[in-house]
């Protein structure tokens, strides 16, 4: 038990230190949708965005830069011999999976911490529902964590591994999205935030999250084996 | 081996189709409110029903596979997502005509069983070139299970989420307690029902049948050291 705790921090540890000193994946993402955003505002010809389509702008937005970032996560581990290394050490291989997914979250936590603020200037008049909206995030960055940790493992093994993660992982992750931008709608709405439906939206995201993160954690094992 | 009963499974197959279009023809009620267009109705919601269930079982025989590692089992779940896929498009098709005969729209949005199974099917479409993108064969029925498995969980979630999203429009024709059909229609839903299921399970026998049978060649013309015609298929897993 202490063992694989151990492990897991080691891990994590480890990627975050090698993010932090190659930055290969975070400036990408935030520097992505920051112009994505300005995309936006010129392909929608709007200054001011509310309701559904500040969800939507915000949600797209979010998914795609995580792609970016789901592509890159286990590169690393299959060019520098890391998958061998896991596969050597006397640790539960469901270690890594956990590992890299919460590697996943705290990117996409910091992405959002710079991503949101910057929508919240450019398009936003009422920054209330953005305390509520923090919820969401997180909710929606566990169930886009597990998916893209899964998805990711198997696209770095595969020869398309860069056209695999989006090709797979959006389809998976539309039910996600689907409750993602129904709880934002309301929040980000005109004349100050609603919560319409926001508390079954939550439990939808959360039981993605507990589904994705179990069926994760019990195929991984298989995706190592050699 | 796996040729062994296809005939009388093919004859089944072939006498259930004449007598479910006889009875939706000659037997079944026409529709007070959409009238003969309802008809489509015996044809689409059993495909789709089959189609459903056929990738769930696609999920089952994935587990079966990681779990005693024998590759007959791969083989399984990927002719039954292949031949699930093949009546999803029937699904898609039909839906749409029967969504322009009542509705007045190929497509129509705000309707929640049709975006979920258009989203379902778009999951499935991506396991060929998931398949065909890794190499190794081991690896590859290996990866396929674990997507099969994946896509096994997501078709119930969908499903959910995407019928939380809109208003309801499509006819619920299950959802009330005694079904909402009169007898006569249900005898021969029921009956359309068996016979889409025992065209899938033909189908899926005569592939596996075909695959084993190419897989036989393949291994008798290497024992004599003569080249295969043609490249063989990459993607499909083989079957002893």
């Amino acid at each position: 038990m202490t063992s694989s705790r151990a492990a897991f921090a080691a891990i994590l540890a480890k990627d975050l230190r090698s993010e932090l000193r190659t930055l290969q994946s975070l400036p990408a993402m935030a520097l992505f949708s920051v112009t994505t955003f300005v995309i936006f505002r010129f392909g929608l010809d709007r200054t001011s965005l509310s309701g559904s389509l500040a969800a939507g702008v915000l949600w797209a937005t979010l998914l795609f830069a995580a792609v970016l970032g789901i592509n890159r996560l286990f590169v690393a581990e299959r060019e520098e011999g890391g998958f061998d290394a896991i596969r050597l050490a006397p640790i539960d291989r469901s270690v890594l999976f956990s590992a890299k997914a919460a590697a996943l979250v705290i990117y996409l936590l910091a992405l959002e911490l710079v991503a949101v603020p910057i929508f919240a200037l450019f398009f936003l008049h009422d920054l209330g529902g953005l305390a509520p909206l923090a919820l969401v995030l997180l909710l929606a960055d566990l169930g886009l964590a597990a998916t893209g940790t899964l998805i990711s493992s198997m696209a770095v093994n595969s020869r398309a591994r860069d056209l695999l993660v989006p090709l797979v992982l959006l389809p998976l992750v539309v039910p996600l999205m689907i409750a993602a931008t129904g709880a934002t709608e309301p929040l980000l709405a005109l004349g100050g935030p609603g919560y319409h439906r926001f508390g079954t939206w939550l439990m939808v995201l959360g039981l993605y999250d507990l589904i994705f993160g179990l069926v994760g954690y019990a195929v991984f094992d298989f995706l190592l084996e050699d | 081996m796996y040729g062994k009963g296809l005939r009388p499974l093919s004859i089944a197959t072939v006498a259930m189709l004449a007598l479910s279009l006889s009875l939706v023809f000659f037997y079944a009620p026409l529709d007070a409110d959409q009238g003969f267009i309802q008809k489509i109705f015996y044809l689409h919601v059993p495909l789709a029903i089959v189609a459903l269930v056929g990738f769930v079982v696609g999920g089952v025989f994935a587990i079966a596979h990681l779990r005693t590692n024998n590759r007959k089992w791969d083989a399984y779940s990927y002719v039954s997502i292949h031949m699930s896929v093949i009546f999803g498009v029937a699904v898609l098709i039909t839906g749409s005509i029967w969504a322009k005969a009542s509705w007045g729209h190929w497509w129509v949005w705000d309707e929640p069983t049709l975006v979920s199974f258009l989203i379902v099917f778009l999951m499935y479409a991506t396991y060929y070139p998931f398949r065909y993108a890794i190499e190794d064969p081991e690896r590859q029925a290996r990866y396929a299970s674990v997507f099969a498995i994946t896509a096994g969980a997501f078709v119930p979630l969908n499903f959910m989420a995407v019928r939380m999203a809109q208003s309801l429009v499509h006819p619920r024709t299950f959802g009330t307690a005694n079904g909402g059909l009169p007898g006569e229609m249900m005898l021969v839903f029921l009956c359309c029902l068996a016979t889409m299921a025992l065209l899938w399970v033909t189908l899926v026998k005569f592939e596996l049948t075909a695959k084993s049978a190419s897989g036989q060649v393949k291994r008798l013309r290497r024992a004599l050291d003569a080249p295969a015609p043609g490249a063989a298929s990459r993607i499909a897993p083989e079957v002893s």
